[in-house]
């Protein structure tokens, strides 16, 4: 077996040393009973050239990897410069472990300050994390500091048109937090929250008003308007940004006034990989800093005055506070949080504003297209690089755009009955004007 | 070797050259990627309220700065490909390169996750596989491979657990879990609404059925367990103990951080286990990749099936599709299917193993364990006598009268040249080193581990002054850990933030 590097002879010669006779003799403190049913029943193993076969032969099935794709929903295809992988694959990164010995690991805590510093820019905030599982678990993390934070208040008033699967992933998490209760305000004729309804439902048992933005329509909010009403009753502002990309174009969640920003920072280096490993973005409030959920890394001196990097104010956390830690986060997201480290200081100022820029004319260009005779914007409300169209048959455009070999975008009736005639389209730098012309003609 | 530590710490020359923040190299007018635009302008497109001009701060850079940025800070990482990492508990063992090269096959890498189901076969049916041969290894009955993380795992297995009983009308409140588990089990069944309630080891540090017919109740709703224990014990009495849960109406949580030790030798479906989480990232190889991505699949026995998260991969003629199929399902735990990318490795890793290879991978995991255990426990003090499973805990006992502690023992090893055990953990043992080798040493390594360990034992009752000094091989020194959690710096911030701009944002 070309992974375990122990011959026959050294086998024997340990074993000696050990002072046993063989192998299973090391396992006489399993219950006989259950050693005897342990037989791992299993294909033999392959070499490498036929391993990577069945891989290949398995990918291949995966037709949707390379069709014409204007998917999004969570989940965004955005070019990623050569350099981000080669130096994700260098192994000093990939194969070390949370850095708990900080002298041979600043490598990667160096690399978390950054990620830490450039993502608290991006979201307008003073303080980041070092990264949560996803946009999801971040959103439902920041709901749980939430009510963490407004200790007397046990209300969450959720938007209807956040991300589907972040409020379900958020109803779980809540499921068995005593008191808690999740309200769901709906959205208005442009597809923005429905301010009047907030504005209702806003009272002095709301501790945060949880609401996506761009939403799951595309739409970008008017957080600034949602802080307003938010802090006349007291309650916090969690945004959550599925699509990271438009921080690089629309007015950041903190400068706007929310209390705690997450969003899901796929789009920033990151493959699609059927949705998975992506990386949740976290950032708050320097008040808020001994509520966070996750690890921290923070500057540190050694004893000769040279500045360094180590995991900090770890007593919020699992491993020190057990189950009053303000999460049970883990493993985190490490090398996907260096990928969006490495995009970043790559794309830069300027190109982060480009390309952002990219996406909002391809994206509207895309839509000023799409949108003629019987298809029609579905809202009025600004959008970033994806926006939602009335079309007259959902599926029968679907079918025509997969004949045309094109996966014309997310059907809305799966989660939304009354939006069953909507298409979720995405359009990022990655789609060429011919392209975007080639949807055009099967959706028109 | 602190003369020799300091000069090489001058950071002006050889393999230890200083590298500051990125933003530190940050030069106005640099950019590391050329994006060409279709044309100028587009702001025009949001209205004036919601634009974001150029991020002050953000890193101006080319891209051969950028690149030899991150390569310096690699060189600045010990790792398991680099070096022996015996971090106990965390399954250290060699990362594939061939996983690597499979995750990154365009068909899995650019599959987006709302791809309709028969045009993403390729990706259901490696993930259908997976689930499969992970109940195998383990016996369980069914898998769900949404959960990201170990964490995420044990919080998944806990609402399930929590479903379970308020199907029945039962408002049980507590979880009983030993007093060597890892801190995600407390943390993990608080989350659940759980108070948790300790279990005491026995003088072996594993939890006998007596202890738990004691302890248990109408009240408790599950027993969490860790086998083998954090002590490297393998937990003898498991199938009682789960006798006497099961009898008192609660169901047992097992946790797999473990697993390593129990392939083709006890499967956690014939414990009495109902739910476990897998680490892949641990007995799968998956890369920890300095804190993640792991991947935490849950497995099930048949009582907890109909609570897994949704959705579930089903066969439909000759097709897979995700259906809903769990009908008392938890819900989502993430987003999506989980962390993908981490499947198709860990997958890669199983097939390149099969059966036989699992069953041999943890033969040889427990004999390295044994071997180290064997040829320290002279010179360190051992927690516990007699065998242990995948790892072995020592502690500086033994030390005592030279003043060199379980920390000073784990610093010199840096400047042996690997890296530290787990310290301080588990928290029953006083001073413990964690030690996990894995099966991916070698002899030979692990006879330079105990040179190294034989010397830092030495050098305590000859030199003392020099273990304290440690590490001075690496590019710091000791942090001042206490100072950096006092007054907090959590990120670098543009020089002189205008006074009414608190965030520093500066657009």
């Amino acid at each position: 077996m070309r992974f375990l590097p122990q011959t026959e002879e050294s086998v024997r010669s340990m074993l000696a040393a050990i002072g046993v006779d063989g192998l299973d003799d090391l396992f006489r403190d399993v219950p006989a009973e259950l050693r005897a049913t342990a037989n791992v029943d299993l294909a033999a193993g392959l070499p490498e050239s036929e391993t990577l076969r069945r891989l290949r032969e398995l990918a291949v099935r995966n037709d949707g990897a390379s069709a014409l794709s204007f998917l999004g929903a969570g989940a965004y295809p955005h070019f990623v410069p050569a350099a981000v992988d080669n130096l994700l694959q260098r192994a000093e990164f990939y194969s070390a472990y949370t850095p708990y010995q900080p002298e041979v690991s600043q490598g990667t805590l160096q690399a978390i300050f950054e990620f830490q510093s450039m993502v608290a820019m991006l979201l307008g905030l003073d303080v980041a994390n070092a990264s949560m599982y996803d946009g999801a678990s971040a959103a439902a993390e920041a709901a749980l500091m939430a009510l963490r934070v407004q200790r007397k208040r046990e209300r969450l008033i959720v938007a209807r048109s956040l991300h589907p699967q972040y409020r379900q992933v958020l109803e779980t998490y809540l499921q068995g937090v005593r008191d808690a209760e999740l309200v769901e305000v709906g959205f208005a004729a442009d597809g923005r929250i429905d301010s009047a309804a907030l504005e209702q439902m806003l009272d002095d048992r709301a501790a945060a008003v949880i609401v996506g933005t761009p939403n799951f329509f595309g739409v970008i909010e008017d957080v600034a308007a949602i802080a307003r009403l938010a802090a006349r009753r007291g309650a916090l502002v969690v945004t959550a940004t599925a699509e990271a990309m438009a921080l690089a174009a629309v007015r950041s969640p903190g400068e706007l006034g929310a209390d705690i920003a997450v969003a899901e920072g796929q789009s920033l280096g990151v493959p699609l990989s059927y949705g998975g490993p992506g990386v949740g973005l976290f950032a708050a409030r320097d008040r808020h800093v001994r509520s966070l959920p996750g690890r921290l890394v923070g500057e540190a001196l050694d004893s000769d005055g040279r500045r360094g990097y180590v995991l900090t104010l770890a007593t919020r956390e699992q491993h020190i506070r057990r189950e009053r830690a303000t999460s049970n986060i883990c493993t985190n997201q490490g090398l996907i949080a260096l990928a969006v480290t490495v995009y970043l200081s790559l794309m830069g100022k300027e190109g982060l504003r480009r390309v952002g820029l990219v996406n909002l004319q391809r994206a509207h260009r895309a839509q000023a297209l799409l949108a003629k005779g019987a298809v029609q914007a579905r809202f009025t409300a600004p959008f970033f690089n994806e926006f939602s169209l009335r079309v007259k048959d959902v599926d029968a455009t679907l079918r025509r755009a997969r004949d045309a070999g094109i996966v014309a975008g997310v059907p809305l009736g799966e989660w939304y009955p009354e939006l069953a005639d909507c298409l979720l389209v995405a359009v990022t730098e990655e789609h060429s004007q011919a392209e975007i012309e080639r949807l055009a003609e099967v959706v028109a | 070797m602190s003369g020799m530590g300091r000069s090489l710490r001058d950071k002006q020359s050889g393999l230890l050259l200083d590298e500051p923040l990125i933003f530190e190299r940050s030069r106005s007018g640099q950019m590391g990627v050329d994006v060409a635009m279709d044309a100028d302008g587009g702001e025009d497109l949001l209205p004036e309220e919601l634009r974001r001009g150029a991020i002050d701060g953000m890193p101006e850079v080319s891209e051969p700065e950028v690149v030899r940025h991150f390569l310096r800070l690699s060189q600045w990482n010990l790792s398991a490909a680099t070096t022996f990492y015996p971090l106990g508990s965390c399954t250290m063992k060699y990362n594939p390169i061939a996983n690597e090269a499979a995750a990154r096959i365009p068909g899995f890498a650019n599959l987006h996750p709302m791809t309709p189901d028969d045009m993403a076969q390729g990706a259901l049916e490696l993930m259908f596989e997976l689930q499969a041969m992970l109940a195998e290894v383990s016996g369980m009955d069914a898998v769900s491979l949404q959960p990201a993380a170990g964490a995420q795992g044990e919080l998944t297995g806990m609402k399930m657990i929590r479903a379970y009983h308020r199907d029945r009308g039962d408002t049980r409140r507590t979880v009983l879990i030993p007093a060597s588990a890892h801190g995600t089990n407390p943390a993990s069944a608080a989350l659940c609404g759980y108070e948790v309630q300790q279990l005491e080891g026995n003088s072996l540090g594993v939890v006998e059925a007596a202890a738990v017919r004691r302890a248990i109740g109408p009240h408790v709703a599950a027993l969490m367990i860790t086998n083998p224990n954090t002590l490297g014990i393998f937990e003898r009495e498991i199938a009682q103990v789960a006798e006497v849960v099961h009898g008192a109406g609660g169901l047992v949580y097992l946790d797999g951080a473990n697993f390593n030790a129990l392939m083709g030798v006890a499967k956690p479906g014939h414990m009495g286990a109902d739910v476990l989480q897998f680490n892949l990232h641990k007995t799968f190889s998956t890369p920890h990749g300095g804190g993640g991505p792991g991947a935490g699949p849950v497995g099930v026995r048949e009582v907890l099936a109909d609570y897994l998260p949704n959705p579930r991969i089903v066969r439909d003629g000759d097709r897979w599709r995700w259906r809903d199929a769990a009908p008392k399902s938890i819900g989502r735990v993430r987003s999506f299917h989980g962390n993908f990318g981490m499947f198709v490795r860990a997958y890669t890793y199983i097939k390149a193993l099969g059966g036989d290879g699992l069953m041999r991978a943890t033969r040889m995991a427990v004999l390295n364990a044994n071997y180290l255990r064997a040829r320290l426990q002279e010179t360190y003090h051992l927690a516990v006598k007699g065998l242990c499973m995948h790892e072995c805990v020592l502690t500086d006992r033994h030390l005592e009268p030279t003043g060199i502690k379980t920390l000073d023992v784990a610093k010199r090893l840096l400047d042996h040249g690997f890296y530290a055990p787990t310290i301080y953990f588990p928290l029953v043992v006083a001073g413990a080193l964690m030690i996990e080798p894995t099966e991916s040493e070698s002899l030979e390594t692990l006879d330079q581990f105990v040179a190294a360990m034989e010397a830092i034992a030495r050098e305590a009752r000859e030199n003392p002054d020099a273990i304290h000094a440690a590490p001075t091989l690496t590019p710091v020194g000791r942090l001042d850990e206490a100072r950096a959690a006092r007054n907090p710096v959590l990120r670098w911030r543009a020089a002189a933030p205008a006074a009414d701009d608190p965030a520093g944002d500066g657009d």
